[in-house]
């Protein structure tokens, strides 16, 4: 896999611990960017989670908001300029907790941005709690021992697909996948450089340190989350 | 120059529209709505105006920000709980240095409370984010002023970079009357982001509010404080009357000021000795002209609609600089008249 060309060099080394999910997806992103020529006309808008470690990540211009913010903001950059490819990049708790009020509207007005969001079942930059996306009885900072988690998470990209007028581009993809992922990131931003409206990608991610897994454990644990959320493009009556 | 006869909440957009302005987000909230609907109307008929209404303040403000950072005069508007939900995005465009204007007309709170008359959120609106309130506050007493000091918030936002507000009330943008449309010059927005000069020169900008380093931080805020200081005389405005010889010099802001400024003048022609001090800029505060104007008084007042917030201002910026008696008439979320306003001053004097 070839590093990104968006990439800031001087950045690099990123900041995420080592074997994180978000370098893949953001790899991937990068390889997007690239591939599809938008380094100059992309915005890179990120929320506060880890993912705010990539507010430096690539020679794109890039704005770090507030946690569950990106979203509105990605919103007002490109109804102030239509001709930027605005990509906003959240966590699962700031899309779908705090944020997710943001996210649907966004959706239900087609607004012609996409938003990447990175599934890894927890609140990983506060350490570890709960959230909309834990898996039944998995054990994280705040439900200890399994105990007070949902008894089916949300599944953010089969909600939104329930939104609008039907006209959207929703995945899920993996980084146990990361060229299918690439895939679809690739084409929600064609999407929105169309003109078609919102496009949206969730991206099942790993927190070895959150979790606490080694390398062998990362993986299997993310095959577990795989079994959970279906993988693939998802229509409006939720099949993929 | 253009005289009119308008209402209050038409001439904000007005003034919004002649300096410049090519965007609002916003939600409705009583009594700014008609400024989201007035926007919205104009909209409809200028395409190069934009429009969005948002789930909710969070998002009205967030976007608000989004369209400044992509090159927009955007804006928005808000009242009492909307202007509490605002914060979040007031607080980041207070630490990015981004030239946001938010007209707010004040409710009587706490909570959903009343929609005509209130002072009560100038410390919500000055210091209202987890910061230092780097933030310039107006606070237009009638409906010309409306129409220059919402022009001027632009200005001022624009050429400084602190979030900018016009705190205003119900009464203010229900008001019908006079006024004159004065376009003045304005100064141009630039892109924040995506601005194509520096991105043809290979120039790339990741902009950030969330440092790692106490230092790194302390060093921004630093800045911030420093420039708000420089402004601070560059951008204070008051009125003052019959000042020079009064005994009791009465503080007063807003439209609570019209209304004082109606009774120190038939004060006047009963031979009482009482001025009127009036800040429109409420941050930065003209501390220097106050401290000046009660120098030879020796009793001063402060009236609002609210308990004591613009009175704490007062003291703080008169501490040690004056032995006058101090009194004070607070009527929280209610209307003040000229006639009520005279009594208390015959009570004090
Ligand atoms: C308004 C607000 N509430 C809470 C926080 C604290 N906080 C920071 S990151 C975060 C959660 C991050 O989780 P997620 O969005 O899933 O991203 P991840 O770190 O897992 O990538 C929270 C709650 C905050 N920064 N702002
Ligand atoms: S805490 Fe988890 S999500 Fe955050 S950088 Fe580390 S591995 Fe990645």
């Amino acid at each position: 896999m070839s590093v990104p060309s968006c990439y800031k060099k001087e950045t690099k080394p990123a900041k995420f611990c080592p074997g994180c999910g978000h370098s893949i997806v953001l790899k991937m992103l990068g390889q997007a960017i690239d591939e599809l020529g938008i380094q100059k006309d992309a915005v890179f808008s990120i929320d506060i989670g880890c993912s705010l470690l990539a507010w430096d990540f690539y020679d794109v211009d890039t704005v770090q908001t507030h946690h569950g913010r990106t979203t509105p903001v990605a919103v007002g950059i490109k109804r102030g300029n239509p001709k930027s490819v605005v990509i906003a990049y959240t966590g699962d708790g700031g899309a779908y907790a705090i944020g997710l009020q943001s996210l649907l509207h966004s959706a239900l007005r087609q607004e012609n941005v996409t938003v990447i969001t990175v599934n890894n079942t927890l609140y990983a930059m506060t350490g570890g709690q709960a959230a909309p996306t834990t898996m039944p009885h998995e054990v994280t900072d705040s439900t200890p021992n399994g105990d007070f988690t949902l008894e089916s998470p949300l599944m953010g990209p089969e909600l939104v697909s329930q939104i609008g007028n039907g006209d959207l581009y929703i995945a899920r993809g993996s980084v146990s996948n990361p060229m299918t992922l690439k895939k679809y990131i690739k084409k929600a931003i064609t999407h929105q450089m169309e003109g078609k409206g919102f496009s949206f990608v969730e991206a099942l991610s790993i927190c070895p340190t959150n979790w606490k897994t080694d390398a062998k454990g990362s993986f299997e644990f993310l095959k577990t989350m795989e079994e959970v959320y279906k993988l693939g493009e998802i229509n409006r009556d939720g099949t993929s | 120059m253009n005289k009119v006869l308008a209402i209050g909440n038409e001439v904000v957009v007005e003034a919004a529209i002649d300096a410049g302005a090519s965007m609002f987000c916003g939600y409705p909230i009583t009594p700014s709505t008609e400024i989201l609907a007035g926007w919205a109307k104009r909209a409809d008929v200028d395409k190069d105006l934009v429009f969005l209404q948002t789930e909710d303040e969070i998002a009205a403000g967030f976007a608000t920000i989004g369209g400044i950072l992509a090159g927009k005069k955007a804006w928005t508007a808000s009242a009492g709980p909307g202007n509490i939900l605002m914060q979040d995005s007031l607080a980041m465009a207070e630490a990015m240095r981004i030239p946001i204007v938010t007209y707010i007309a004040q409710r009587g709170g706490p909570s959903t409370g009343t929609v005509i008359f209130s002072q009560q959120e100038l410390f919500l609106t000055a210091h209202g984010g987890n910061g230092e309130g780097m933030r310039i506050v107006y606070s237009p007493g009638n409906l010309q002023e409306l129409y220059d000091y919402t022009f001027k918030a632009f200005d001022a936002a624009w050429r400084y970079r602190f979030p900018t507000f016009i705190l205003s009330d119900g009464y203010l943008g229900k008001t019908f009357g006079e006024v004159i449309y004065h376009k003045g010059k304005t100064i141009d927005a630039k892109p924040m982001l995506q601005d194509k000069e520096r991105i043809e020169k290979g120039e790339y900008v990741n902009i950030r509010n969330c440092y790692s380093l106490e230092d790194e931080l302390a060093e921004v805020l630093n800045k911030d404080i420093e420039d708000f200081h420089k402004m601070s005389p560059k951008i204070v405005e008051y009125e003052e009357l019959y000042c020079g010889d009064a005994e009791l010099i009465v503080f007063a802001h807003g439209s609570v000021a019209e209304a004082v400024k109606a009774a120190v003048s038939m004060a006047r022609e009963q031979k009482m000795k009482v001025g009127l001090f009036r800040p429109i800029t409420l941050r930065p505060l003209p501390k220097e002209a106050m401290i000046k104007a009660v120098r030879k008084a020796k009793k001063i007042m402060v009236i609002e609609a609210a308990h004591g917030q613009f009175a704490k201002l007062v003291r703080d910026a008169l501490f040690g600089a004056t032995q006058a008696e101090y009194y004070s008439y607070f009527k929280p979320a209610e209307g003040i008249v000229p006639e009520e306003a005279l009594e208390k001053i015959q009570e004090v004097l």
